[in-house]
C-alpha cells in the first residue's frame, strides 16, 4: 500500500480523486443496468398479485349462488358479490351512498386528526421525560382498556346528539395507539444521537426539534396508521347513536331492514377506504422521511 | 487554554440490578495544549467511561476534570466528540450534519456555508453533500462525523474508537488523514482505542489502562517523527514492549 504523502497545499488530493471515481462509477452503473420494463408490463406484474383476492371473490360468488339452491336462507345470510355490487349501484343512483361515504370519511379524519394533535405531543412528552411518563402512565393505562362502546351513554350526555359525539367515540379508539407509538419513538431515541447533539452545542429545546422529533417520526407514522385503522374499526360504534348518515349508520340501519346486501356493502366500503387511506399515509410518510430506510 | 487536567477521578456505575461497579479508580493525568494523547486498554477497562466524563456526558463520583482550569460540567462544542458508531443524524444530509453545530452556534449563514464547504473539502466528500448517511460507506460516514466535530472549532477533539468498525485499509487511510488534519488545525486530541499500534502510530503520549477497576497504569511517550512507519524496527519494538507489558499486567497479576 502506498503511503499518503503529506502535502501542505492540497486538501487530501487522493480523497477528492476517490470522490470523482465514485461519481464516474455511478454514471457507469447507470449505463449497465437493464432498461426498465414498459409500463404495461409493470402494471401486469402488479395485477398478478391480485390473484388471491380474485379467487376469494369467485369462491364467494359461487358459494352464494350455488349454495342458495341447497339452503334458500343463504340469500339473506350471504349475498354474493354481484348482489353487493347492484346494491352499490342502487344506493349510488339514489344519491345516498356518496353521502354515507363522505360523512364517515369526515368523521374518521376529524377524530384521528384530533387524536394526532393531542396524542403526538403527549406521547413525545411522555417518551422524553421519564418523570412525566411516570405520572401520566397510570391514568392512561386505566382509561385505555375501557371499550369505546361503554363511553356512548356518557358521551351523549356530554356532547349531545350529533357529529361530535360520533367523532368522540372514534377518537377514543384512535387516540391510544397514536400516543403509545409516539411515546415509544421518543423513548427509544439513540443515546448517541442525543449526546452528539449536546456535544455540538444543542440545548434541550434544540434537541427536541432536531433529534427527538425526527427520530420519532417513523413511530409517529406507525401510530397514525394504526390509529386510522382502529378508527375505522370503531366506525359502527361511533355511528351507532343518532347519526343520520355514514357507513356505520348504514350497516346498523340495514340490520333493522334485513338488508344484508347493504351490510356487506358497508363492510366492503370500510375495507376499501381503510386500504386507500393507509396507502396515502404511507406516501405521506415516504415524502416526510426521505432518509428513512424501508 | 485547552490544557486538560484529570485529578484523582473515580466513577461508580450503579446498574439497575446487581452490585455497583467501580469503573474508574484514582485516575489522574494531564494533557498539554495541542497534544495528541491516546488512551489504550482492553475492552471493559473504563476508557470509554473516561471519555464520557471528559465530554461531560457523565459526572465523576469522586475527583475532578478540568479544561483550562474550569471544571467540566456539561457537554459542549469546545469538546466535540467523534463516536465509534459515527452518531450521524440519519435525517440530515452530509451538509446538514456538518452544519449542525454551526447552526447551534448561531453563526451567520454565509459563515456556516463557508465552514461547511471547507470541511467537506478537507475530508474529501465533495460530490456527496446531498447524500443521507445511510447512502455512505462506513469510512465516509466517519469522515462526516470528523468534519462535523472539527467544524465547530473545538479546542479539544474527543475520539472514542473512531476507526474500530472500519476495514484495515480504510482505517490506515483515515489515521493518515487524521494526522494531516491535526497537523494543519492544531488542537488537543484525546483518542481512545483498543489498538496499541494505532495509539503508537498517532500519539505524542499513550496512556495504558487496565481494568477492574479502570486505572491508568503507565503513560508512554512516543517521540518519533510523523508520519511513523509502523514496520520500522523502533516502532515494532515499542509496540511489542507495550503489548508484553500489558499482557503481564492483565493475566499474570490475577491468580489463574
Amino acid at each position: 500500500m502506498s503511503r499518503v504523502e503529506l502535502n501542505a497545499s492540497g486538501t487530501s488530493r487522493d480523497l477528492s480523486a476517490a470522490a470523482r471515481v465514485a461519481e464516474d462509477s455511478a454514471a457507469l452503473a447507470a449505463t449497465l443496468i437493464p432498461p426498465p420494463p414498459p409500463a404495461w408490463r409493470r402494471v401486469a406484474n402488479r395485477l398478478v398479485h391480485l390473484w388471491l383476492l380474485t379467487l376469494f371473490l369467485v369462491v364467494w360468488e359461487l358459494v352464494s349462488t350455488l349454495g342458495v339452491r341447497i339452503n334458500p336462507q343463504l340469500d339473506v345470510m350471504l349475498p354474493p358479490p354481484t348482489a353487493v355490487f347492484s346494491a352499490a349501484q342502487e344506493l349510488m343512483a339514489r344519491g345516498v351512498l356518496i353521502t354515507h361515504i363522505a360523512d364517515s370519511l369526515r368523521r374518521v379524519l376529524v377524530a384521528v386528526g384530533v387524536g394526532a394533535i393531542l396524542g403526538i405531543p403527549l406521547g413525545l412528552a411522555m417518551g422524553w421525560s421519564a418523570g412525566f411518563r411516570a405520572s401520566v402512565d397510570p391514568l392512561l393505562e386505566f382509561i385505555r382498556p375501557i371499550p369505546p362502546l361503554a363511553w356512548i351513554p356518557l358521551s351523549i350526555l356530554w356532547f349531545g346528539i350529533g357529529d361530535t359525539q360520533n367523532e368522540y367515540i372514534i377518537f377514543l379508539a384512535a387516540f391510544f395507539p397514536i400516543v403509545l407509538n409516539a411515546m415509544a419513538g421518543a423513548r427509544d431515541v439513540d443515546t448517541y444521537l442525543v449526546r452528539a447533539g449536546l456535544s455540538l452545542g444543542a440545548r434541550r429545546r434544540d434537541l427536541f426539534l432536531t433529534v427527538v422529533l425526527p427520530a420519532s417520526l417513523p413511530n409517529i407514522f406507525t401510530g397514525l396508521r394504526v390509529g386510522l385503522g382502529i378508527g375505522w374499526m370503531a366506525l359502527v360504534a361511533g355511528e351507532l347513536v343518532a347519526a343520520p348518515t355514514g357507513l356505520g349508520f348504514m350497516i346498523n340501519n340495514a340490520r333493522t331492514l334485513f338488508r344484508s346486501d347493504y351490510i356487506l356493502l358497508g363492510m366492503v366500503l370500510i375495507g376499501i377506504l381503510g386500504l386507500v387511506l393507509d396507502f396515502l399515509m404511507r406516501q405521506v410518510s415516504a415524502i416526510a422521511m426521505p432518509w428513512y430506510r424501508r | 487554554m485547552a490544557q486538560v487536567v484529570v485529578r484523582n477521578v473515580s466513577k461508580v456505575h450503579i446498574p439497575l440490578k446487581g452490585e455497583p461497579l467501580l469503573a474508574l479508580h484514582g485516575v489522574s493525568f494531564h494533557v498539554e495544549d495541542n497534544e495528541f494523547f491516546s488512551i489504550v486498554g482492553p475492552s471493559g477497562c473504563g476508557k470509554t467511561t473516561l471519555l464520557n466524563l471528559l465530554a461531560g456526558f457523565e459526572t465523576p463520583t469522586r475527583g475532578e476534570l478540568l479544561v483550562g482550569g474550569q471544571t467540566i460540567r456539561e457537554p459542549g462544542w469546545e469538546r466535540a466528540v467523534v463516536f465509534q458508531e459515527y452518531a450521524l443524524f440519519p435525517w440530515y444530509t452530509v451538509v446538514q450534519n456538518i452544519a449542525y453545530g454551526l447552526k447551534r452556534k448561531r453563526l451567520p449563514e454565509a459563515e456556516q456555508r463557508d465552514l461547511t464547504d471547507h470541511y467537506i473539502g478537507l475530508v474529501g466528500l465533495r460530490g456527496f453533500e446531498k447524500r443521507y448517511p445511510r447512502e455512505l460507506s462506513g469510512g465516509m460516514r466517519q469522515r462526516v462525523s470528523i468534519a462535523r466535530a472539527l467544524a465547530v472549532k473545538p479546542s479539544i477533539l474527543l475520539m472514542d474508537e473512531p476507526f474500530a468498525s472500519l476495514d484495515i485499509q480504510t482505517r490506515e487511510f483515515m489515521q493518515d488523514e487524521l494526522l494531516k488534519i491535526w497537523q494543519r488545525e492544531r488542537k488537543t486530541v484525546i483518542f481512545v482505542t483498543h489498538s496499541i499500534d494505532e495509539a503508537i502510530k498517532l500519539s505524542d503520549r499513550v496512556a495504558i489502562m487496565t481494568p477492574r477497576p479502570g486505572h491508568i497504569e503507565e503513560i508512554k511517550t512516543v517521540d518519533s517523527a510523523r508520519p511513523r512507519d509502523m514496520t520500522h524496527a523502533a516502532m515494532v519494538q515499542l509496540a511489542a514492549d507495550v503489548k508484553r507489558w500489558l499482557r503481564q499486567q492483565l493475566f499474570e497479576s490475577t491468580p489463574a
